[in-house]
């Protein structure tokens, strides 16, 4: 019996080991486009320190939008209170790129914006569709994903900012 | 004693087992995700759902990838059993595989991706492999592909390979390269200034043996591109140019014709206001890595259609457009204002309004022979050289395959409601992009209003009532949706569609529907049951036709 024990304690350790590497998932290196069309590569988001939300989106997602536009409005605020920054990623491709920049500034985005016209990135994130959204903590390691939304959604994301702002973990 | 060694050597065992996988999956991380779709199919002959042998569709992807340092690789296991509806039945000639795999390495600028591979050269015009799962559009290239930036700010891409054609590969090879240069980020003078300009070139050759054939059939068939891009303060540029040598395929009824593309798009934004024009001119510029090919399969390039991409549901899968490869010239202007809040019209909480006008016609051409009649003598004759017709880049037809003019209004109330009302106008040449035999366009009008309340902290509704107006096809339509959402786990949706108008009084049925979802993270799981009307679905480019059905739906889709 003790011996059943003890090989189960070890391997609770060993397999505890094992996932513990793999919580600190870092954001996937792909280039994708700024709104100028340049390249910028993703292994260069950042935020001193502070949390990070990145959010995958397109121009013709109406839930997206409502979840990114609601957002807009409190932005100024989770800012100021977090030092949080949402990179939303537009996976819009070439039939509809030339809207994303007219559609950014219409509505007074102040996100940081980039475009992802082949699915490079949703690719290398796992996305399976939009709206999707990830949280990043202060040291880049990807924390808490969410797939769709809804009116509310916002409020426990926020809560999960607060936490990570805070030094507290959010499991 | 002996239970004591026995212990030991568990641990010894377990330890040893230990340091080598963790030498092993040091650093390695395994993510991935999972789509299945199940769907059962009753019979339902009013509505004209197809019989289903199997009672039952099923299709299951699930994509893993695991990275270590500079290294990935990944695959995804596809399952039809059978494919559902809509999609094509040779997925299920396999009932489970691994069409997708891969290895890239990344290392100091130098990208090398052996497998399969995604890519896009500009705006697609000559080579884009793409997947949109939800259709079963995939055109994947397998073989190999090396991306690398010698200098900051230029870019080179070469790749070579097959592309996909369901559970095969294509006969034909593609060969591509492609350049750009950063202006801005190349030289240092430039690396400030607010005018970024940026030039690409990409050149593509598909090599497909002629076979036995009668008539000569070029195995070599090159294309090559151009752009530019420019921005300064909030202008914006796009151009590209292609041309495609001779290439005779089953889309172009084996003419000898070159193919040409020209996409020019002009945007100018600043806060609160975005405009974007742009203006799409195309001839015979099918391209395939097979000659035979058709509907949509084993496409090189990509040509979206120059239309809004609509969401709701009477104004997307009805009428949309879909691009006309063998020659269509179109515009489009999309604007986007938001009115200032605490003005009259802007309303305490701000009014957005959007409005976006397209209009495709056919270029003016003069048919030079019977395309159907490829070796008469009166081809010969009139046509040596097999042109098929001849007509300019710029010229406009008269025929009219499409025009959209809509217009969308949001606004928010209070703090809890916001309501959105939009009117669309679409003509609609359902022969051309549907291949019936009407003879008239669809002229429908849709007007839809859609409201979210948000009646308590994590509780609110959202409801949509649309109404489609047509003397032609099938008539009136009319449309309701009412979903209560409880954040964050739950959505209930009730919905129902009603095709009244239809002048066959027979035909004139509803279609309701119920949905219950449950969302956990990045877990979603939805349940639905009831009617799906037949419609056209799109994503980008390509859109599949999808049968009527009724039964019951079932969705889960997660990532880890």
């Amino acid at each position: 019996m003790k011996s059943v024990l003890s090989v189960f304690i070890l391997s609770t350790i060993i397999s505890t080991s094992v996932i513990a590497q793999e919580s600190g998932r870092k954001i996937p290196a792909v280039d994708v486009k700024k709104l100028d069309q340049t390249t910028f590569n993703t292994g260069d988001i950042s935020n001193d320190g502070k949390p990070i939300i990145i959010n995958f989106w397109a121009t013709w997602c109406s839930p997206c939008k409502r979840e990114l536009n609601t957002i807009a409005e409190v932005y100024e605020e989770w800012q100021e209170e977090t030092g949080v920054k949402i990179v939303a990623i537009s996976i819009d491709d070439a039939r509809n790129v030339p809207k994303v920049e007219p559609y950014v500034n219409g509505q007074a985005w102040e996100y940081e914006v980039y475009i992802d016209p082949n699915s490079d990135f949703k690719r290398a994130m796992n996305v399976n569709n939009v709206p999707h959204t990830f949280l990043v903590d202060g040291n880049g390691n990807i924390v808490w994903q969410h797939n769709s939304y809804q009116p509310g959604d916002e409020d426990e994301l926020y809560e999960l900012v607060q936490k990570l702002a805070a030094g507290e973990s959010i499991d | 004693m002996l239970r004591k060694i026995n212990v030991l050597a568990a641990v010894l065992v377990l330890s040893a087992l230990n340091g080598f996988s963790q030498e092993l999956l040091d650093g390695i991380q395994i993510h991935g995700n999972i789509d299945i779709y199940g769907q059962t199919y009753n019979k339902d002959s009013i509505i004209g759902a197809p019989v289903v042998p199997e009672k039952a569709g099923l299709n299951a992807f699930t994509n893993l990838i695991a990275t270590k340092g500079a290294f990935t690789a990944g695959v995804r296991f596809e399952s039809y059993m059978p494919p559902i509806q809509g999609f094509d039945n040779r997925y299920g000639n396999q009932k489970v595989g691994i069409p997708y795999r891969f290895v890239n390495f990344v290392k100091e600028g130098l990208d090398i991706t052996v497998g399969n591979f995604y890519e896009q050269f500009g705006t697609g015009m000559i080579l884009r492999a793409y997947e949109a799962p939800s259709l079963g559009y995939d055109n994947v290239f397998d073989g190999l592909r090396v991306k690398y930036s010698p200098f900051r700010g230029v870019y080179l891409k070469a790749l070579a390979g097959n592309q996909r054609y369901y559970w095969n590969k294509s006969d034909g090879i593609v060969r591509a390269f492609d350049g750009e240069v950063q202006l801005n980020e190349l030289i240092k003078k430039f690396n400030e200034s607010k005018l970024r300009v940026a030039l690409g070139g990409s050149f593509v050759s598909k090599f497909q043996s002629a076979g036995i054939s009668s008539i000569t059939l070029p195995e070599n068939v090159a294309s090559w591109a151009s752009r530019v891009q420019m921005n300064y303060k909030g202008f914006g540029f796009t151009g590209e140019y292609a041309y495609k040598i001779n290439d005779p395929s089953s889309d172009n009824n084996f003419i000898y014709r070159p193919g040409q593309g020209l996409f020019l798009s002009g945007t100018y934004s600043t806060k609160g206001f975005g405009i974007n024009v742009s203006a799409k001119t195309i001839d015979n510029m099918a391209f395939r890595s097979d000659r035979q090919a058709t509907i949509n399969d084993l496409f090189i390039n990509y040509l979206p259609a120059l239309t809004r991409q609509h969401t709701y549901n009477l104004s997307s899968t009805l009428y949309p457009y879909a691009t006309q490869p063998n020659g269509e010239i179109g515009l489009q202007a999309d604007i986007i204002y938001k009115v200032k809040k605490g003005t009259k019209i802007g309303g305490q909480y701000g009014t957005t309004i959007q409005v976006n006008l397209s209009a495709i016609q056919g270029h003016d051409t003069t048919r030079l022979s019977n395309p159907n009649e490829l070796l008469t003598q009166e081809y010969l004759t009139n046509d040596p050289t097999r042109q098929g017709y001849k007509t300019s880049l710029f010229s406009v037809g008269d025929e009219i395959f499409y025009r959209d003019y809509n217009i969308e209004i949001t606004r928010k109330i209070n703090k809890s409601i916001k309501l959105k009302g939009s009117y669309i106008h679409q003509n609609y040449n359902i022969d051309l992009v549907q291949g019936t035999a009407t003879g008239s366009n669809v002229i429908a009008d849709i007007a839809v209003m859609e409201g979210t309340f948000k009646l308590a902290k994590k509780h609110s509704i959202r409801a949509e009532a649309q109404h489609l107006w047509t003397a032609q096809d099938q008539g009136n339509w009319a449309f309701a949706l009412l979903e209560y959402g409880y954040s964050p786990h739950w959505i209930v949706s009730l919905l129902n569609q009603y095709n009244y108008g239809n002048s066959n009084k027979a035909l004139r049925v509803n279609y309701p529907t119920a949905q219950v979802t449950y969302i956990k993270n990045a877990n979603r799981i939805s349940i639905g049951y009831g009617r799906q009307r037949a419609g056209i679905f799109c994503v980008g480019g390509v859109c599949r036709n999808v049968p009527a059905a009724n039964g019951l739906t079932v969705a889960i889709t997660s990532s880890f």
